[in-house]
């Protein structure tokens, strides 16, 4: 059995609660953001890691990736022959495309591509959301360094790798 | 003797045109922060405390329109018929001790009953002339809610008259004792609700419901004079805490009144106001029904038995 009214009271009360707690608006462009510090805002290319394996081209649901490349013939003094290399002429993420799943990321196998937090390259031109591997390199500078390995996980398969060559050898 | 009269008019308009906005920037920050938003933070620069300042402007470069099928005078009148009472019902309030009230009126309650029974009459003029469903609707409401609350409004106001002895205002907080608080509890809450209902404050905003009449008898206007309708309803604010605090919170009651008493009577009128911004966050809209309901089977008879228990008081005493 409630008493009669008893909603009016709590109307007031939770209303009067709020407004002595603290807002939670946030002053967006006086003030910027505190994000999460994996958030995915825009992604980065390390370019020299790309060996133009196609993966993330391949994997992305949007098809938004372009990469076209072309081989060079690279002599190493004292092989046998001329050994093949691809070089990456050009790597476009079209972001008026991408739906930001990290697909691409998660599928590179030589970290080429990595989140950066940055989030502020609206456009007025769409055309403009396609940016090249020039643009993509520059917010390399803005990934933030990996987290630190869990003290108490598992070690990493670089560490148990060297050891395991260590003991054998 | 005539440059005190142009005074004391003077202050009055003064206080006219400035408590209200303060009213309005006080509850544009406190539904804000009722709702976990921080409301105007970039007119003026400090806090959004130009916000009225600056909407006041965007209401003046409006385009003046009066719809063809309108009652041209009669529409252009309204908001001005709206605004004029609440003015001169400022003139009677007093607010400190002594003659600091802007025209001692010896029937100044039943002045300020009387005009402020006015609104009405703004209210049907804006929605007959209007020629608009939802503001013909609307104003129908509102002549229904407001004839039906101004009875415990009158019943509430004249307990308190009896209490004194007295129909003028200054009188009547200078005979106000601590101990009425506990007396005139009853005719108190009767008074403040019935008069949220006079002004069409949520939750009592059935005339305006925008969810259903666009916004009532309102819905025409733009510019200035829709910016008098709504100043309008702030003075209405202002209007009906500072009656509420004179009446039953004893005005300019407190200590150290003699000096100090017309901040006590500010400070009663801000609080009051503070609850009419309070309950309109909190609380839901009544129904056509239960605005009725609530006038005429719970208002008035208390108010009536208020009345009959202020008589036994008044006569117990003597």
């Amino acid at each position: 059995m409630s008493i009669p009214g008893a909603g009016l009271g709590k109307g007031l009360a939770v209303t009067l609660k709020t407004l002595v707690s603290p807002s939670i608006t946030q002053q967006y462009p006086d003030v910027a953001p505190e994000l999460p510090p994996r958030s995915r805002g825009v992604i980065a290319l390390r370019e020299e890691n790309c060996t133009v394996c196609m993966l993330c081209s391949r994997e992305c649901p949007d098809w938004c990736i372009y990469i076209d490349s072309h081989k060079e013939e690279v002599v190493v003094p004292g092989a046998a022959r001329p050994r093949q290399r691809n070089v990456l002429d050009r790597f476009d993420i079209d972001f008026s495309l991408c739906m930001y799943c990290g697909i691409c990321i998660e599928v590179c196998p030589f970290d080429a591509l990595y989140w950066s937090p940055e989030f502020e390259y609206a456009e007025y031109d769409i055309r403009d959301l396609l940016h090249d591997k020039d643009r993509l390199g520059e917010w390399m500078a803005t990934v933030p360094p990996p987290p630190p390995h869990d003290p108490n996980g598992e070690p990493s398969k670089e560490e148990t790798a060297v050891a395991k060559r260590a003991g054998t050898a | 003797m005539t440059w005190e009269i142009v005074l004391r008019v003077a202050l009055v308009a003064v206080a006219f045109l400035t408590l209200p906005l303060l009213v309005g920037q006080t509850e544009h920050k406190v539904m804000a922060h009722m709702q976990a938003r921080l409301g105007p933070m970039y007119a003026g620069a400090f806090h959004g405390w130009a916000q009225l300042i600056a909407d006041g402007v965007k209401f003046a470069q409006k385009e003046d329109l009066t719809p063809r099928e309108a009652d041209g005078p009669v529409f252009r009148l309204a908001p001005a018929v709206a605004l004029l009472p609440y003015l001169l019902v400022l003139l009677v309030i007093p607010l400190g001790p002594g003659d600091l009230v802007g025209q001692p009126l010896d029937v100044g309650l039943f002045f300020v009953l009387a005009i402020v029974g006015v609104g009405v009459v703004a209210v049907l003029m804006a929605a007959w002339a209007s020629a608009n469903k939802y503001a013909l609707i609307g104003g129908l409401r509102a002549a229904a809610q407001l004839l039906g609350y101004e009875l415990p409004f009158v019943l509430a106001a004249a307990s308190v008259a009896m209490a004194a002895g007295s129909l003028s205002l200054p009188q009547i907080v200078a005979s106000w004792r601590p101990w009425w608080l506990l007396w005139q509890l009853p005719a108190m809450l009767v008074f403040f609700v019935a008069g949220l209902a006079e002004i069409r404050r949520p939750p009592f905003d059935m005339p305006i419901a925008d969810s259903e009449l666009v916004f009532g008898y309102l819905t025409e206007y733009t510019g200035l004079r829709f910016a008098f309708f709504l100043l309008a309803e702030y003075v209405g604010i202002v209007v009906i805490s500072a009656l509420t605090a004179a009446l039953f919170l004893g005005g300019w009651h407190g200590p150290w009144a003699d000096s100090v008493g017309w901040l006590w009577m500010l400070l009663k009128t801000a609080l009051v106001a503070f609850v009419v911004i309070w309950l309109r966050v909190a609380w839901p809209r009544l129904r056509e029904d239960q605005l009725q309901r609530l006038c005429w089977l719970i208002l008035v008879p208390v108010a009536l038995a208020q009345l009959i228990l202020t008589a036994a008081v008044r006569v117990a005493l003597q």
